[in-house]
């Protein structure tokens, strides 16, 4: 482990509503690492991915988090965003009124890029294409009556768009088919390829991680990392489940960390 | 920013924020305690604004009968409080604009700051407040009414048109939607009304850009208790934009205009507002449409100014398959208390209306839709449809929906459907997650919220009216 890591988290702890949630987390991604956040559910592992983005939902009640050298433990989730980190959605929201290529123009000219009309309609319609998405969401008011799979697409496309150090992708692939779920490793990829991107992907679900070379898996059981190792680790999971690790999380947490 | 002071009968002044420009109102004050030896409003007053505008007798005699009316009738007891309105020393309100001093100067300073904001041309500024004779826009105006008048279309001035070629028929219509009777401010109307637009569309004329009275405003200064009265003919078609969505600035706080729309036999008027007064006023407009036999009245109305608003344009739909709409918006902020909604009148067969309404409440202001449908014994076959959303933007504000119905025929389909909500915790993490501001992400999920009004709007009313929204969401956080 790098002390100069892009994302690291020490001693993280968290609740919502006064009820803890996650109990001393410690993590830390190194730039251009594929990372993999494991566990059951309910273990909390959503809830890094929206505290490390700066959800006030929850309240940080003890601990840090860093990103690309600087402390973001109080920060807002918009100055978190302009640094460089992003948030894929298990659930993307709905905003009615608000076609979905406003909504990209204004997260892109929020960034101060200026983008020409066209230029910007050329740009969305390819990564639609690219994404398998049919264009004529692009038209549409942002998330109504879209389909599970579409709303991630429309995940993935801002992921590209964007281009951020470090995106988290909290469950991305429930409730795909497996065309869908194919595009979105695909979206992963093409992240990768374009701006060496790094990842922490939160799942329960290791089919999305066999096109990537994954750097290092961590197991989350009830709002403690018990564990981590090498991509190995997600083998021996798809075996035997996350039952060693719930027997006794106190124990494993700490061996696992020595 | 707010500048909301309310002065009551007894001459108090009641101020609701810190922030208030004093020299703006002592002048008043001093002009108050003149007058109040001649309170309330005298025939001789009312004859005294006949005979400057030289109109005809029966006009004279129309004034002469609403002010018994308006002496004779109680306020109504519903709806917002109008206490700080100085009801006992109405002259104040009456006189003619040109009495009063009013320069650039006395502008308030939040309203300046919002025509900077929205980047109103430094030209069009001293008109929008009503304070400065600027005809600009004149050449505007002009052309337009040219292109329109060789279509055989009459657009000008209610004065003006009260000596000119539709004198008659003006004679025919004027109050007759909105008597005098109607309530007390429809008869304060009727004996103090000046100014306002004619506009008459002969049969089959169909006018392909809209008509707007901000030209027409221009050229003659903004009026508080202006007339507006149109005229569109059989299978005739006009689009009419009143006023602007920049703020409107008068130095009296009482408003009282009347519009009256006649829609003849197929024919379709579209009557586009935004309402932006500044915010110390009392807005008490009164709107009205007939709609004759397949004839259809689409209302558009934003209501973003005011201190206190009461405002339900009426559609008659009086002929059968007569058509009616209406698309509203309303956004109270602090210090406002602003009573919107519609009146619907089904009188005919097979008519049908839609009403969808927009409330926004924030920063303790208080939104009521308050709608009344009516379905006369001779509506058989008519419907219609009455949808109200409300945002409450915070714990403080507050919104309410207060439908009336009465159906008095069998054979009608009646719907109503209100729902009241506040802005979702996870929509505004989820835009800031994208890097937008909590104010950025709040106006737009407002704006997404206000988009079926504005996609009514010709484009520059919407930026307008998507600007104003931002502008009315700075500070909202907190």
């Amino acid at each position: 482990m790098t002390s100069d890591a892009l994302l690291r988290c020490r001693g993280l702890s968290a609740a919502v509503e006064e009820k803890a949630i996650l109990h001393e987390v410690n993590l830390e991604v190194a730039q251009g690492q594929v990372h993999v956040l494991m566990g059951p559910n309910g273990a909390g592992k959503s809830t890094l991915g929206h505290v490390l983005m700066g959800d006030p939902a929850y309240e940080v009640t003890a601990g840090e988090i860093f990103f690309d050298g600087a402390d973001i433990t109080e920060l807002a989730p918009d100055k978190r965003s302009r640094a460089g980190l992003f948030l894929s959605f298990q659930a993307p929201v709905e905003i009615p009124g608000v076609p979905l290529r406003s909504f990209l123009r204004a997260m892109m000219e929020g960034r101060g890029e200026k983008l020409k009309n066209k230029e910007f309609r050329r740009k969305t319609q390819e990564l639609a294409e690219t994404l398998d998405m049919d264009p004529a969401y692009l038209d549409r008011e942002l998330g109504v009556g879209f389909s599970g799979g579409e709303k991630k697409k429309v995940e993935m496309l801002q992921l590209l768009l964007l281009q951020p150090k470090l995106a988290i992708l909290d469950e991305t692939d429930s409730g795909l088919d497996v065309d869908a779920l194919s595009v979105v490793s695909h979206g992963m990829e093409l992240y990768r390829e374009a701006c060496d991107g790094t990842l922490l992907i939160i799942t329960h679900n290791t089919r999305i991680l066999e096109h990537l070379n994954v750097d290092r898996v961590h197991v989350m059981v009830a709002g403690r990392v018990v564990a981590e190792g090498p991509a190995t680790l997600i083998d021996e999971i798809d075996a035997q489940g996350f039952e060693r690790y719930e027997a006794a999380p106190a124990d494993a947490a700490e061996s696992a960390l020595r | 920013m707010a500048n909301d002071v309310i002065i009551t009968a007894s001459g108090k002044r009641r101020t609701q924020v810190d922030d208030i420009d004093r020299s703006l109102y002592d002048f008043r004050y001093e002009d108050a305690d003149a007058e109040r030896l001649e309170a309330g409003l005298t025939p001789d007053i009312v004859r005294e604004i006949s005979e400057r505008k030289d109109e005809p007798e029966w006009m004279l005699e129309h004034r002469l009968r609403s002010l018994e009316v308006f002496n004779s009738i109680a306020m109504s007891d519903w709806g917002p409080s109008i206490e700080g309105l100085d009801m006992d020393n109405i002259v104040t309100y009456v006189k003619p604009n040109t009495d009063q001093k009013s320069d650039w100067e006395s502008v308030p300073d939040n309203i300046k700051d919002t025509f900077d904001r929205l980047g109103i041309p430094q030209a069009e500024r001293s008109y929008l407040a009503g304070v400065g004779a600027q005809y600009d826009s004149e050449l505007v105006y002009h052309s337009m009414q040219e292109s329109a008048s060789k279509m055989g279309i009459v657009y000008s001035g209610i004065e003006e048109a009260l000596h000119g070629e539709y004198a008659e028929l003006i004679r025919e219509k004027f109050m007759t939607l909105i008597p005098p009777t109607d309530h007390k401010f429809a008869a304060l109307h009727g004996a103090v009304w000046s100014g306002g637009s004619f506009v008459y569309v002969p049969r089959g004329v169909k006018l392909d850009f809209p008509l707007q009275s901000y030209f027409r405003l221009n050229a003659k200064g903004a009026g508080q208790f202006e007339h507006t009265l149109i005229i569109v003919e059989d299978d005739a078609d006009l689009h009419f934009i009143e006023g602007c969505s920049a703020p409107k600035y008068n130095v009296a706080n009482l408003h009282a205009g009347a519009v009256e729309l006649f829609i003849g036999k197929r024919a379709h008027l579209r009557y586009s507002t935004i309402e932006n007064w500044s915010k110390n006023m009392y807005n008490l407009n009164t709107k009205r449409a007939r709609c004759d036999e397949e004839g259809e009245i689409e209302w558009i109305s934003g209501s973003f100014g005011s201190h206190v608003g009461y405002l339900y344009p009426m559609s008659i739909l009086a002929g059968r398959k007569a058509r009616a709409s209406f698309t509203g918006i309303t956004f109270a902020g602090r210090g406002q208390n602003l009573d919107t909604g519609c009146k619907v009148v089904l009188a005919a067969p097979d008519t049908a209306a839609s009403v969808e309404t927009k409330g926004i409440s924030k920063d303790g202001g208080i939104q009521t839709f308050r709608s009344s449908v009516v379905a006369t014994p001779a509506a058989s076959g008519s419907k219609c449809t009455v949808s109200c959303q409300s945002l409450m933007l915070d714990d403080r504000s507050r919104s309410d929906t207060i439908p009336a119905m009465d159906i008095r025929c069998k054979n009608v389909d009646i719907g109503h459907e209100a729902t009241i909500g506040r802005i979702g915790d996870d929509k505004v993490f989820y835009l800031m997650s994208r890097g937008m501001s909590e104010e950025e992400a709040r106006a737009m999920i407002v704006n997404g919220f206000a988009e079926p009004i504005s996609k009514e709007l010709p484009l520059e009313y919407a930026v307008e009216m998507n600007n104003l929204i931002k502008l009315e969401m700075e500070g909202a956080i907190g």
